[in-house]
């Protein structure tokens, strides 16, 4: 077999012995003797100059596609425009230069903000207390669920150990619950894309410790008895988990909290305009009701003194709330990269500007939907809130999902999501959102119309898909098989344990 | 203001495409008596306000870039960071994409990471790398998680460390809550000045995991190399929770035999950011991969034979495997493993190096005048990186008050965590710190002495 052609070297193959990319004064203190017994040999890092770094990353970003480069309908992932002005506030010195341990008189502006960030997030959603500590959604939900177990704990109600999960859930509902050790219940949906009531009554009892309902489902579907679905469930003595994947649908329209859900996380990173960061730092705060408050991760903002009106500002400090599962991780979570933009975010819409991005997002959505249902096979067709699920293949034809997303590429978009939720045959999840113009839409809609056509005409034109993207489609067996893991492996590397 | 793109008469248009009439008619599945709640917010700010509004927020803080002189540590710290870093992470085509799900039009993430996980296996002496986790102490934790997968729960004993930070501590207790182990070793009214091959004891065939930490929470340095052998001798692994800076000059962790190496890569050119975001790094050994957390980048070939990465191994997550899954984790620390790519690169051997002695110097330099002071001195006498306890006979709050004073931020109150170290508080220094700002705190520490 030949080598592979190497498109850009990696930052190890650049590297040149000598070369100097950031110097630091020499010291102007006295040197101290090093114990050398301790020190290491070798250092295998790169050799480069600064111009060879940011040559090297500027060609690798033209290899991405991104939001600010167009349409990413990323179903379930909310890719909105990320506002440029948030970067410039998250980056304001106050914020970036501030340690997490200083005395708190000294970071009244960053507990200000938690805390009118706690206040907000209450606001919207209709929780009693939101815990800002969560560093993703997924994150979040362990929080949640560790909540959720302290509460029945709390009440000598040992016997709980039942999650109910609808078969369209997001992996990490299941794995979430999977890390305390519950089992797993799963209820089908119905015809309608509602959680099967039926179903949900019978695998109710005293052994449940509750239920993690995405709402709107990941079908893109607001549950029709969601009320229902809640009393169901705390009739039987378990707890509500609502996923906020898809608040965004929700802003102004409807509170979780008023609908009776007793645990919900935000993804700051989708609703917020976060931006997602080729793969993160998300931000997962976690709202509650009345009855897990004080179940709720240390420390939360709390006011130790308060203010007068005018003259005096309140003096913000940390609490612990008196049951505390603990903590969920160091410090007092992602203040600076995601609670600084979602500040400066919700600070921008106010409450109609928030409703207006529900509206909005849900109008684009059933407006694709209305585009592609004649083309696309959509088994729950209804009206959707901000995404929906259309399947990927065509009666008498190979071609699937996955060769439709890749062809998606070569008309410049980037592809749904697919395969999820994994209820829909050749899943395609599309999820506009409002930052989407009319034009975008139609173009969008045209070219999976277009590739519909092609899909008959010349299938082989999608299963090589795609062709106009600087790479084609990769090998992951191989991947899987070889782990190729790094570029760089010891001398000593031994192939011990 | 608002970001979206629609004029009202597009608007008009796709309702009637949709057909209904306005937008309130898409939300008739939402229970009406719930149905549009007024929001208690401030009104809307134009992006003018909002950028004054934020700047008057963040005013209201003291930083250490200008108000304040730092010589708190404690797992997060002040590092200079180069100014290329933040002109590639500004770049749309990395912060506004997602996880890499799509590789033919994600190689640049993609590759990044891969360059990220061979920088930390570089780095940390390990095998390899996952692509991120939250933070050291979420790391940490799934550790022992790993632990426990690998020993199918028969292992049930942890043996921590009390010098591991006591954040960190906390995060794993909290973790493994529904695990039913037996955390041994993490006591704070252990003896501290003991040697870590005293935690050797405590091993005995129920051990899963033993984690210590490198430098030691009180900035000190030692060779794990006997403690990890004894470790394996009963067959349980080691996790050493490392930092970063100080693995440019000092011995490996993956040299001396640890299994799986964590730790906080903030120090790696991300800014302290009031604690957060920053990146949990994760390495270990090939034979522990398929029950690791986390995602995997690994290389393979196109269709047209260009060398390329996708995400690899994804039969261990959530998405596949769910609740049997080695972990929930989803989205992780993408961004801040780039910058610390950025970081090691453009730092490369030798600028990773300087930063690293420069620190050294500097502390040693602040131990040897602040153990000069009268009634105050060193804890502990053992080698230590940039960080060591110091003795000030006098409640830390006091001092550290004394020392705002003067805009100086003292060291970490050790009492807090540890009884025994009562009026102890945990320096700091970095290559921030000039020589100047360590003769004032020692001038003033001195002052402070002879209340
Ligand atoms: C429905 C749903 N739930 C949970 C998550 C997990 O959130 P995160 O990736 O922030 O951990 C996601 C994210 O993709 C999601 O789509």
């Amino acid at each position: 077999m030949t080598n592979p052609k190497i498109v850009e070297p990696t930052v190890f193959e650049l590297s040149s012995p000598g070369r100097i990319g950031v110097t630091f004064p020499t010291p102007d203190v006295p040197r101290a003797d090093f114990p050398t017994d301790l020190l290491r040999e070798d250092l295998p890092l790169p050799e480069l100059a600064e111009v060879d770094v940011v040559r090297h990353y500027m060609h690798l970003s033209k290899f991405n596609y991104s939001v600010d480069s167009g349409f990413y309908p990323l179903g379930s992932c909310t890719m909105k425009y990320n506002p440029k002005i948030d970067e410039d506030t998250c980056r304001l010195p106050g914020f970036l230069y501030t340690h997490p341990l200083q005395p708190i008189e000294t970071v009244q502006g960053n507990l200000a903000l938690m805390y009118q960030m706690q206040e907000w997030l209450k606001e919207i959603s209709g929780f009693a207390g939101v815990t800002l500590q969560p560093a993703a959604g997924a994150h979040g939900e362990f929080t949640g669920v560790l909540m959720m177990r302290a509460y029945h704990k709390a009440r000598g109600d040992h016997k709980r150990t039942k999650m109910i999960v609808p078969d369209s859930a997001h992996g990490t509902n299941p794995a979430s619950a999977g890390m305390l050790g519950m089992s797993i219940v799963v209820i089908p949906s119905d015809a309608r894309g509602n959680v099967d009531l039926e179903k949900l009554k019978a695998a109710c009892d005293d052994t449940v410790v509750g239920m993690m309902l995405t709402n709107p489902n990941t079908l893109g579907m607001f549950d029709e008895h969601v009320e229902e679905i809640v009393k169901i469930v705390h009739d039987c003595g378990g707890l509500m988990y609502g996923d906020g994947a898809n608040l965004n649908a929700l802003l102004g329209i409807v509170r979780p909290g008023d609908l009776g859900f007793d645990v919900m996380h935000f993804n700051l990173h989708k609703t917020f305009a976060v931006p997602h960061g080729g793969g993160g730092p998300g931000s997962g705060p976690v709202g509650v009701s009345q009855r897990l408050l004080d179940f709720l991760p240390e420390p939360l903002v709390g006011i130790l003194e308060d203010g007068d009106d005018e003259e005096q500002a309140p003096l913000y400090g940390f609490v612990k709330p008196p049951q505390s599962i603990g903590r969920m991780k160091a410090f007092h979570g992602h203040f600076g990269g995601g609670l600084v933009r979602a500040y400066t975010y919700i600070a921008m819409h106010g409450p109609d500007g928030l409703k207006d991005i529900a509206q909005y997002a849900v109008l684009n959505a059933n407006y694709l939907l209305a585009r592609l249902r004649s083309t696309y096979h959509v088994p729950f067709d209804r009206i959707c809130m901000h995404e929906f699920v259309a399947e990927g293949q065509f009666e008498g034809s190979d071609v699937r999902a996955l060769d439709i997303a890749k062809r998606l590429m070569d008309y410049d978009f980037h592809p749904p999501t697919n395969y999820f939720p994994l209820i829909v045959h050749e899943a395609l999840m599309i999820e506009p959102t409002e930052t989407e113009n009319k034009d975008t839409l139609d173009a969008f809609a045209d070219a999976l119309i277009k590739i519909a056509e092609e899909a008959k005409s010349q299938p082989e034109l999608l299963h090589e898909a795609p062709h106009n993207t600087p790479f084609g489609r990769m090998d992951e067996v191989k991947a899987a098989r070889e782990l190729v893991l790094c570029c760089w492996l010891p001398e000593d590397y031994n192939e011990n344990a | 203001m608002t970001y979206i793109p629609i004029s009202p008469k597009e608007r008009d248009a796709m309702l009637a495409a949709i057909g209904v009439k306005t937008l309130d008619d898409l939300f008739e599945a939402v229970p009406a008596a719930h149905r549009f709640p007024a929001l208690n917010l401030p009104p809307a700010l134009t992006e003018m306000e909002a950028a004054a509004e934020l700047a008057d927020i963040a005013d209201a803080n003291e930083h250490v870039r200008g108000d304040l002189i730092s010589f708190l540590g404690a797992g997060m710290y002040n590092h200079y960071i180069p100014s290329v870093i933040d002109h590639m992470l500004r770049r749309g085509e990395f912060y506004t994409a997602y996880t890499p799900y799509q590789p033919e039009i994600s190689q640049g993430t993609l590759q990044a990471i891969f360059e990220y996980q061979s920088l930390i296996t570089a780095l940390t002496g390990m095998e390899l790398s996952n692509a991120s986790h939250y933070d050291g102490a979420t790391a940490t934790a799934e550790a022992v998680n790993l632990a426990f997968a690998q020993f199918r729960g028969k292992r049930k004993k942890v043996i921590v460390s009390p010098t591991v930070h006591p954040q960190y501590r906390a995060v794993l207790r909290t973790y493994t809550q529904g695990m039913e182990l037996e955390v041994a070793g993490d006591d704070p009214n252990a003896d501290l000045n003991s040697n870590p091959a005293d935690l050797a004891g405590l091993i005995d065939d129920t051990t899963m995991l033993v984690v210590v930490q490198y430098p030691d929470f009180f900035g000190r340095i030692y060779d794990y190399t006997k403690l990890i052998e004894t470790a394996h001798g009963k067959g349980a692994l080691v996790c050493v929770v490392a930092n970063p800076t100080a693995l440019a000059l000092f011995k490996t962790p993956g040299s001396m035999g640890a299994d799986i190496v964590v730790g906080e890569g903030q120090p790696l050119g991300i800014p302290m950011w009031y604690g957060g975001p920053s990146l949990g790094f994760f390495a270990t050994r090939k034979s522990y991969v398929h029950k690791m957390a986390g995602r995997l980048v690994g290389e393979t070939i196109d269709t047209r034979g260009q060398r390329s990465y996708v995400l690899t191994l994804t039969a261990r997550e959530q998405h596949i495997k769910r609740e049997r899954a080695t972990s929930n984790i989803c989205t992780n620390q993408g961004l801040l493993a780039l910058a610390s790519a950025i970081y090691m690169s453009v730092l490369g051997k030798s600028g990773m190096k300087q930063v690293a002695e420069l620190c050294y110097h500097k502390a040693h330099y602040a131990a040897e005048c602040l153990s000069q002071i009268k009634d105050m001195g060193l804890c502990f006498s053992d080698p230590f990186f940039h960080e060591f306890a110091l003795c000030v006979n006098r409640p830390v709050e006091e001092v550290n008050a004394r020392l705002l004073e003067h805009g100086i931020l003292g060291g970490y109150d050790l009492g807090q965590d540890y009884p025994a170290l009562k009026d102890h508080m945990l320096i700091a220094v970095t290559e921030m710190n000039s020589k100047e700002e360590i003769d004032v705190l020692a001038e003033v520490l001195e002052e402070v002495s002879h209340d």
